[in-house]
């Protein structure tokens, strides 16, 4: 079983990590990897960095800006992958844009992520429609989940559909915002939870943007299976570096009050 | 029209709307309600009225006599530099800030490169009494003094864009963030032929009122209902668009597309995408672009800055794939000596961008009999230091006066 759906079978309150490959530094990937899941992460969602990263906030684009000026590329990435499930064993997400994808070539891509043992993909700016229409069935051949995303402004029978063409789990973003966003949890937004809820959706659901504390984590929890931190862990490495320790104790702090 | 979009957003295989999911139900609902209001009657009266009595259409055919002679043909000027604030641009802004109030919109968003496009914008809102910000970047900001001043005086908030090269593809990566950000009460203004399904068509259009008005001078003048050639420059392709429009199924008709080569096509500094770019996905849309080996997106360079756009309407992705049209392109100093020869021979100071457009008459051959249609998309106000730098370098104060 892919390991994305074996870990949302067996655990809910999933903590999943984003963070932006070959920051802060090119060679820092792999290592950061390591420390997550020291650390009880249980998944992992490493940013491809992009040029024009239209649905981020300042802090991850100027994560992309600086992983780009490292030297990192997606061939770069798949060179350190290469060998990361001798190290690592928690699902791994790659997130990205569709264009250094698409440049990279589809059927390589998948052959790259099947060949290093990446489970997924999240590549928010390539369309639903096209994605049933023309890739979903490589990418299930290749036993990598697409997860896509839903918005506050997504309507049920959308949100219906989603669910219905989706693997692995749903990526609830929190509220009409980039990533980054510091807003607190408000009526609005459980409402739009709850709505989601009522559903009974066939997919687990993780809650993205603007979770960055053990509160906001908290709160995510009680309406999903659990919540993706990026923004916030990226700019602790913008502070501390790439330290065992630290990556650690920020884990212990959005699990723990 | 084959040359037109499909009902899936496409241009052959370019166009669609690659975007987020928090912009589709934006994106589709525009998509589901743009043309039955353009081609609503309330819409029309509204829009023409507009054009007529507020931009000042129709813009002039004028048979530009010296220039003719010169090139030993027969060569008209599209005057769209005479429109109010000085460019094609204000013939979209009005019309989508018409489409903007019919959709119940209240916030007014846009990008912007020289400015044009932005002071276009806030024209349209303070008209309409409609909240406007404008992004551009604060490279921009700082060379486009007078185009920021005119904005804030007609009422836009300008903010300037930090990310990147802080030029217009950094503005209009915040423009989208924003529509992100705000997807109930904001309306996305974008001033080119890109973006996601259905800008593209949306701005074609709106645009298109150049070629419809071409179509009827052109008979005009010449007795026949047809151009032997247009020409036009390309950044994004507006006013390219708009010049193509009602000619694109009509093979009689030479289409010539002007891209801005910078230092030259193969110097590094260059924004003509069609020359040097392959297939990608910018801002939405899959289109020619300029990016890396690794798919990151290079930063254009040209001395015009509303020609300084790393991609290209998909709509003319597709005439360069099918052939219909042909793509030239003009280095900075082509583009500033046809500026300078159009001045002294007519008594125009062109834009930039437009300078491009009539660097092409030196790389065609013409017959005599032929009519040849040159956009002249802006005027040259906005681009005076430039000039006054390339071909008056000379200081006019004696040194420690200036």
């Amino acid at each position: 079983m892919n390991r994305i759906n074996e870990l949302l079978n067996r655990k809910d309150n999933i903590l999943s990590i984003y963070f932006t490959a070959g920051y802060p530094e090119l060679n820092d990937t792999v290592s950061i990897l390591q420390s997550l899941e020291a650390a009880g992460t249980d998944l992992v969602e490493i940013g491809i960095p992009f040029s024009d990263p239209l649905a981020d906030g300042p802090t991850i684009q100027a994560s992309s800006q600086k992983a780009l000026e490292n030297g990192m590329s997606l061939k770069v990435l798949f060179e350190q992958l290469k060998d990361v499930r001798e190290k690592v064993s928690i699902p791994i997400i790659l997130m990205g844009y569709f264009n250094t994808v698409s440049k990279y070539g589809i059927d390589n891509f998948l052959s790259s992520c099947e060949a290093v043992g990446v489970d997924g993909t999240i590549l928010p700016d390539l369309p639903f429609k096209e994605f049933n229409e023309k890739y979903a069935d490589t990418f299930g051949e290749r036993g990598v989940s697409n997860i896509f995303l839903i918005t506050p402004q997504t309507d049920d029978e959308r949100i219906k559909l989603i669910d219905s063409h989706s693997t692995g789990f749903i990526y609830m973003v929190s509220s009409a915002a980039v990533t980054g966003a510091k807003r607190d949890v408000s009526e609005k937004q459980v409402r739009y939870f709850e709505r989601v809820n009522t559903f009974n959706l066939s997919h687990p659901t993780l809650i993205g943007f603007g979770i960055r504390n053990h509160d906001t984590f908290k709160n995510a929890c009680r309406y999903s299976n659990g919540a993706i931190v990026g923004s916030a862990f990226i700019k602790m490495l913008e502070e501390e570096g790439n330290n065992k320790e630290k990556i650690e104790s920020f884990i212990n702090s959005i699990r723990t009050a | 029209m084959k040359y037109n979009v499909d009902k899936d957003g496409m241009y052959g295989r370019f166009g669609g709307a690659y975007i987020p999911e928090m912009l589709y139900p934006n994106i589709e609902k525009l998509g589901q309600v743009y043309l039955e209001i353009i081609e609503s009657e309330e819409f029309q009266k509204e829009y023409k009225m507009l054009l007529k009595d507020y931009v000042g259409r129709p813009s002039p055919l004028y048979k530009a006599k010296r220039l003719s002679e010169k090139y030993n043909t027969n060569i008209y000027l599209k005057r769209e530099d005479l429109n109010h604030t000085g460019a094609h641009k204000i013939n979209n802004t009005v019309g989508q800030i018409l489409i903007a109030k019919a959709m119940g919109k209240t916030r007014i968003i846009a990008e912007t490169g020289a400015g044009q496009h932005g002071v276009a914008t806030a024209t349209a809102c303070a008209l309409m009494d409609l909240k406007c910000i404008v992004y551009m970047g604060d490279t921009d900001i700082k060379r486009q003094a007078p185009n920021v001043a005119r904005m804030k005086m007609l009422g836009a908030e300008v903010i300037p864009a930090m990310s990147g090269n802080k030029t217009l593809k950094d503005a209009t990566n915040e423009a989208l963030r924003d529509w992100i950000a705000n997807p109930e009460d904001t309306f996305y203004l974008i001033g080119s032929v890109v973006g996601p399904h259905p800008y593209p068509d949306m701005v074609t259009r709106l645009q298109a009122i150049i070629s419809e008005e071409i179509k009827e001078q052109v008979m005009e003048k010449t007795g026949r209902d047809y151009p032997d050639y247009l020409i036009a420059c390309v950044g994004g392709g507006s006013n390219a668009a708009g010049t193509y429009y009602h000619f694109l199924d009509d093979e009689r008709v030479g289409l010539i597309a002007v891209e801005a080569s910078g230092m030259g096509v193969d110097s590094g500094e260059t924004a003509a995408t069609i020359a040097i770019g392959d297939e990608g996905i910018i801002h939405g849309s899959k289109t020619f672009l300029m990016q890396t080996d690794d798919g990151q997106i290079v930063e254009p360079y040209s001395i015009s800055a509303g020609l300084d756009y790393p991609g290209i309407g998909p709509l003319h992705a597709h005439l360069k794939d099918t052939g219909r049209a042909e793509f030239l392109s003009a280095t900075d100093k082509e583009a500033l000596d046809a500026a300078m020869e159009l001045t002294r021979t007519e008594g125009i100071i062109p834009a930039l961008e437009s300078a491009h457009a009539l660097a092409a008459l030196k790389m065609k051959t013409f017959k005599p009999e032929d009519v040849v249609v040159v956009t002249l998309s802006g005027r040259g106000d906005k681009d005076m230091e430039t000039y006054m730098q390339y071909f008056m370098p000379h200081p006019i104060l004696p040194k420690g006066e200036g």
